[in-house]
């Protein structure tokens, strides 16, 4: 256990801001790349991708952390709301990348893309689903709602996360393997949130009414 | 929606024909042809049917590629292709012709009169280049062979070699990947079997030894690294046509009215310009309306996409 309570200290000592910051310099490094023409042929669709994976990895280590903290006891809590935040901020990134270089607003596209598109539509509730999540990610709002009721509300982002999955699926011919994997992780990152002892006696409760009858 | 300034005028309608050939294409193509010690082969004409748009780099054509039996980055195929063995090359050509058989690359494309075609390039995934191929008209080929009387279709297969192909030692698509066409799009003076880019023998990643174009259809029919042709009376299974009917038909002309049904086709990306290249709308035929769209009359596109 000491190297854990090792980790655990030296952890503490990390300031939060240094995380936000470590977050945001890969945006900004490959917006530059792409800008400089160093992404290979097509800089728009690399940027574009980029962005929205790594939007996809942060929300992946955002829920990362309890099962972590359950398992290792490493405690990354004071990070959560930074990854949590990062994300949004990779999905705006992503999303504007989208809007402004990809469709380059052309309206008629974008509007048909929005009602026609299950890519779209996925990964547009999945935007809209952060919104919330991303404008009381702060003390005042946890005071506010109550810790219950912003912890329910912070559970849509296992929703966000399978939107974000499907929608990646969505965007490739065929089926390589990358993104079966995003969504494999996604998926298995809300088993482990499963609470098996409740289904047991739930499924005890059950056979054992039936058995009643 | 054309472009403002886009007529059907072509460069070739005010420029001399002795002026076609700029200097600098000259000695790129000379130096190139020195390069690949074919020195003595005349010089490639400027054929009619080349487009006056500007090629995309030799990088940008031969490091951005969708060759999936080398993997499905586009980046996989020029990282990989350098393993596949391209000399010796067979190709069988069997089914109604009147000269079937198994014929060396050599012996198949002997005597078949060589052009650089520049042609626009459209994929179904909505971006688009401009490529300098060399080769020859399919038509020629075909003609060589003597294509039989009750022949209608024509069918192409690619290598399957997955100890070079790492790509097919997953089956991500039902291997060989397969195309075809109907024999009047087959004998069109457009489409064309390239052997060369950029006036060079056609680098792997690109489907050496050969490779089909058909500059008005999307770039996945324009089926890479041939070994097999084969004249039919029935209309040929298609590999994207297999992996997914709703999506991939088998004519797949470029149409910008026909969505591909998870994404539009009203527009393309043309690469090579950067981050903020702008989009461009996508013309019927990707272009080439006025010299296919007899191909097609009577048909509706909206159903044989």
């Amino acid at each position: 256990m000491d190297g854990v309570r090792f980790i655990n200290g030296t952890l503490r000592r990390i300031p939060s801001a240094l995380v936000y910051l470590a977050g945001v310099t890969p945006a900004a490094v490959y917006f530059y790349w792409a800008v400089m023409n160093q992404l290979g042929a097509d800089p728009l669709q690399a940027l574009e991708r980029r962005l929205g994976l790594w939007a996809l990895q942060l929300l992946i280590l955002t829920l990362l952390v309890t099962p972590v903290r359950k398992w290792t006891r490493i405690n990354l809590i004071k990070f959560r709301r930074a990854f949590g935040l990062l994300t949004f901020l990779y999905v705006v990134l992503h999303l504007l990348t989208w809007l402004v270089l990809d469709k380059q607003f052309f309206w008629s596209e974008i509007l048909a893309d929005l009602y026609k598109r299950p890519y779209i539509i996925l990964g547009m509730t999945g935007f809209l689903l952060l919104v919330p999540l991303a404008l009381t990610s702060n003390n005042l709002s946890i005071r506010r709602l109550g810790p219950k009721t912003w912890n329910r509300l912070h559970k849509l982002s296992y929703l966000v996360i399978l939107l974000g999955a499907v929608h990646y699926l969505l965007v490739v011919k065929a089926w390589p393997l990358q993104p079966l994997f995003y969504l494999g992780g996604a998926i298995l990152l809300l088993c482990v949130r499963i609470r098996w002892s409740f289904l047991k006696t739930w499924a005890g409760n059950m056979i054992e009414s039936v058995r009643a009858t | 929606m054309r472009p403002r300034f886009d007529t059907e005028l072509k460069e070739c309608d005010v420029t001399p024909e002795a002026d076609f050939i700029n200097r600098r294409r000259l000695m790129a193509g000379a130096a190139g042809l020195l390069a690949s010690g074919l020195i003595g082969t005349p010089l490639l004409a400027r054929s009619r049917y080349s487009t006056t748009a500007k090629p995309n780099s030799l990088k940008d054509i031969t490091t951005y590629n969708n060759f999936y039996e080398f993997g499905t980055g586009k980046s996989d195929p020029a990282r990989y292709a350098g393993a596949l063995t391209i000399k010796p090359w067979s190709i069988k050509v069997d089914g109604l012709v009147d000269k079937p058989g198994t014929y060396g690359f050599e012996d198949l494309i002997a005597g078949l009169p060589t052009e650089e075609r520049i042609y626009r390039f459209r994929c179904v995934e909505a971006w688009s280049m401009v490529v300098p191929w060399t080769g020859f008209q399919l038509s020629d080929l075909l003609k060589k062979v003597g294509v039989q009387s009750g022949a209608r279709f024509v069918a192409f297969e690619t290598l399957v070699r997955p100890s070079e192909m790492p790509g097919q030692n997953r089956a991500l698509l039902d291997w060989p990947y397969r195309e075809g066409l109907r024999l009047d799009e087959a004998m069109h003076p457009l489409t064309m079997i390239a052997t060369g880019l950029y006036g060079k023998p056609l680098p792997k990643q690109n489907g050496a030894p050969l490779r089909l174009v058909v500059p008005w259809k999307y770039g996945f029919k324009s089926i890479k690294s041939i070994v097999r042709i084969s004249l039919t009376d029935r209309m040929p299974q298609t590999t994207w046509n297999m992996q997914n009917p709703r999506e991939y038909g088998f004519y797949s002309n470029v149409n910008p009215t026909v969505d591909h049904p998870r994404w539009s086709q009203a527009s393309e990306r043309p690469l090579g310009g950067g981050l903020f290249s702008k989009r461009v709308p996508t013309r019927m035929f990707n272009g080439y309306e006025k010299e296919v769209a007899g191909l097609y009359k009577g048909m509706n596109l909206k159903k044989l996409f």
